[in-house]
């Protein structure tokens, strides 16, 4: 019934705080391009078309996919448009592989954006619906207390968040597609960064981009020899609030990865992945989701992280791309994870190659910490 | 062998003009999944996959549908999605979910207050933000120009519109033909009413469709297909999307048909479209007409046209959803008894 499902082809943007050259329909087309001409594939042999994004108020436009139709190169063909929330990026991969999971076609594009110059996230972000929380602080001031509490059950030391943000702007300085490309940022200079919100400084905190990602997906007769076969994918939700609620270590998280590790056979992760992009909008969260995907027991990921393990060179490298820290068009940075496990398993990516990988994972999450997504790609056929 | 999918469950909220509930359909959701669970004897923890269909805009918040989620009461935590359009194209993501075999079952849901906020205006933010938006062409303003394009090139008539809505609503035709012009050629019978709704089905594969219902409706073809989003760029009198979709999703046979029209000229348009002569019968539950939530509709549509085989009373159904402006996006699904 599951028929298998491949990466044939991958692109992106230039990211940019404002990407004043293009229009929405530019931007997501200077993505698609790269994308179809990476996988060697021409608009018929695209069957049907998958766009997502995180939300319309972003951009001020109800439903964008609907004027964006002929940009797209949907007019005539299925359209579906997701939202999961900032996890967008990564399930709109997911449900562009189940197009092809399912038997229903051949050739599927996926394409993710965000073009947060259009609007303003921070109003959209503050808008105060009745009966509900406000947060009204941005989405640091909504996660600066999970960091604080992570900090006092894992004894970490403070400087573990500084760390992480040297080593992924060190990594975005070698990704010609990076909104920050910071090479001679130091532990010194992240440390004396401002204090934004308490623990989180300035230099810890991802930018906000404008940006696309695009990925064609196969199957078996569509895909090429250097593609990077789905070998499992895994989605899970959460509701935002309850009392019995861990914000630190999210339930639904640890449920996804471990869908994801059976659904791959693997049984050790730290030992079976070979490189992972994670979804790590706040430096500290390196630490946390290595925990939560399994990578590491519970309060020990700091330990990996200050190890070295994590780096380019290290036993997981974490975000060769230079992850989201580097660059976040928010409904393309899930995406992006995705696509950027792919480009390690096809060998193409460049100067943040790592060496010899067979088995990758793409990670977002989105939300107050409460929408999961996942994939595992590899170079052997499920 | 494909995977057997089909429809064994489904509940709808009232249609009311205005609910006093969220906009993130909490309120109006909760009955519906009760009610979904006690007609098949389901609960949540017999549920393999969750997907919905629902718009920030109309909530006028970002991520509205997260707050949806406690509805359900999602702990332990679900296999979950969401799209941003109506709940029929949550259903078609959910019927990829089962025909690729992770599970054998699956509840869609939608829902939309329209209430909340100014419909007309609201809709206008679909358009080119960069052309079109900025000039504020409403939503049944833009469906006039379609119903005159198609009245001009003699595809149907003011009276035609005007027979549509008395099927629907009751009233003579010629007699509403006097009633004044609200967005000409449109007058108030020819448009939908402005909703508040919500609706929920559920789907299921092969035996356990079996186990759940004595009748389901088994779904033998479903597609969707979108047009271009510039209006001046495609034949507003005609739906080469409906067309394609019915033509592909196999549309002989069909007894029934729920239509997601909301204005009245649509409602012929899309018979045309797909190719409905007069012995089906349209519309049975009154349709968008007598009732149209934003995002929750189509889904309905599709609910609508399975009970009528839950029911015994057709063998062969067909249901439409739309979306955008002027029948942009549309989606059939063919359903039918075993």
């Amino acid at each position: 019934m599951k028929q298998p499902a491949a990466v044939l082809g991958v692109g992106q943007t230039h990211h940019r705080a404002k990407r004043l050259d293009v229009s929405m329909a530019g931007l997501c087309r200077e993505a698609i391009d790269r994308a179809m001409a990476d996988a060697g594939v021409d608009w018929d042999g695209i069957d049907a078309v998958v766009v997502g994004k995180a939300p319309d108020l972003f951009e001020g436009v109800m439903m964008p996919e609907l004027f964006l139709a002929d940009a797209l190169g949907a007019v005539g063909k299925p359209l579906l448009r997701v939202h999961t929330a900032g996890s967008v990026g990564g399930s709109t991969a997911n449900v562009a592989a189940s197009l092809i999971h399912s038997g229903v076609h051949r050739r599927v594009l996926a394409v993710a954006f965000e073009k947060q110059s259009e609007s303003n996230a921070m109003w959209a972000l503050s808008i105060a619906p009745p009966f509900s929380m406000p947060v009204g602080a941005g989405a640091g001031g909504y996660f600066a207390p999970h960091v604080r509490s992570y900090i006092r059950r894992s004894g970490a030391p403070e400087h573990i968040g500084s760390l992480v943000a040297v080593k992924d702007r060190h990594n975005g300085a070698r990704n010609p597609y990076a909104h920050l490309r910071q090479p001679d940022i130091t532990l010194e200079s992240v440390r004396a960064s401002t204090m934004l919100w308490d623990p989180i400084r300035y230099d810890e905190t991802c930018p906000s981009s404008d940006g696309a990602c695009a990925i064609v997906l196969g199957d078996s007769s569509a895909a090429h020899k250097d593609s990077a076969w789905i070998q499992a994918t895994a989605m899970r939700t959460e509701p935002t609030t309850f009392a019995g609620r861990d914000q630190v270590n999210p339930r639904a998280g640890r449920d996804a990865a471990h869908a994801l590790w059976r659904e791959a056979g693997i049984s050790d992760p730290l030992q079976e992945i070979d490189a992972a992009e994670i979804y790590v909008p706040f430096s500290w969260f390196e630490p946390m989701w290595l925990e939560n995907l399994g990578f590491a027991a519970e309060g020990q990921g700091w330990k990996l992280t200050e190890s070295g393990a994590t780096a380019m060179d290290g036993q997981l490298p974490v975000n060769a791309s230079g992850g989201v820290l580097s660059s976040n068009p928010i409904g393309a940075s899930g995406m992006l994870r995705f696509a950027e496990a792919a480009l390690q398993v096809m060998g193409r990516a460049g100067d943040h190659q790592v060496d010899g990988v067979r088995r990758a994972l793409g990670h977002a999450y989105g939300g107050g910490s409460q929408y999961f997504s996942m994939w595992v790609v590899g170079n052997e056929k499920p | 062998m494909s995977t057997e999918v089909a429809v064994v469950g489904f509940a709808q909220a009232p249609h009311v003009r205005a609910t006093e509930g969220t906009t993130n359909g909490v309120e109006m959701l909760v009955p519906v999944f009760a009610e979904l669970f006690a007609e098949t004897g389901m609960t949540k923890e017999d549920i393999g996959f969750w997907c919905s269909g629902s718009s920030d805009y109309l909530a006028a918040r970002a991520f509205s549908f997260i707050a949806a989620v406690d509805a359900i009461g999602a702990i332990p935590p679900i296999n979950e999605s969401h799209v941003e359009m109506d709940g029929a194209w949550a259903l078609y993501e959910a019927w990829l979910k089962i025909r690729t075999g992770e599970v054998d079952t699956a509840l869609v849901y939608g829902f939309g207050k329209s209430s909340a906020g100014d419909l007309r205006r609201t809709l206008a933010l679909q358009l080119d933000p960069y052309t079109v938006a900025p000039l504020w062409p409403d939503s049944v303003s833009v469906a006039a120009l379609q119903a005159r394009l198609g009245i001009d090139a003699g595809l149907w008539s003011e009276l035609a519109m005007a027979e549509v809505a008395a099927r629907a609503g009751g009233g003579d035709a010629v007699d509403l033909l006097g009633q004044p012009y609200i967005a000409d050629p449109l007058r108030r019978h020819d448009c939908a009413p402005i909703t508040d709704g919500a609706s929920a089905v559920i789907l299921a594969s092969g035996d356990r469709a079996r186990e759940l219902r004595e009748r389901p409706a088994w779904i033998t073809g479903i597609e969707h297909r979108i047009d271009s989003g510039s209006l001046g760029a495609r034949d507003l009198t005609t739906s080469p999307s409906t067309v394609a979709s019915a033509r592909a999703a196999g549309v002989d046979g069909v007894e029934a048909a729920e239509l997601h029209a909301p204005f009245t000229h649509q409602e012929i348009l899309l018979r045309q479209a797909i190719g409905l002569d007069d012995t089906v019968s349209v519309n049975p539950s009154g349709g968008p007409l007598a009732g149209n939530p934003m995002f929750a509709a189509g889904l309905s549509r599709i609910g609508e046209a399975a009970r009528l085989v839950f029911d015994g009373l057709y063998g062969r159904v067909l249901a439409h959803a739309t979306s955008g402006p002027a029948l942009q996006q549309n989606l059939v699904c063919v359903m039918e008894a075993r």
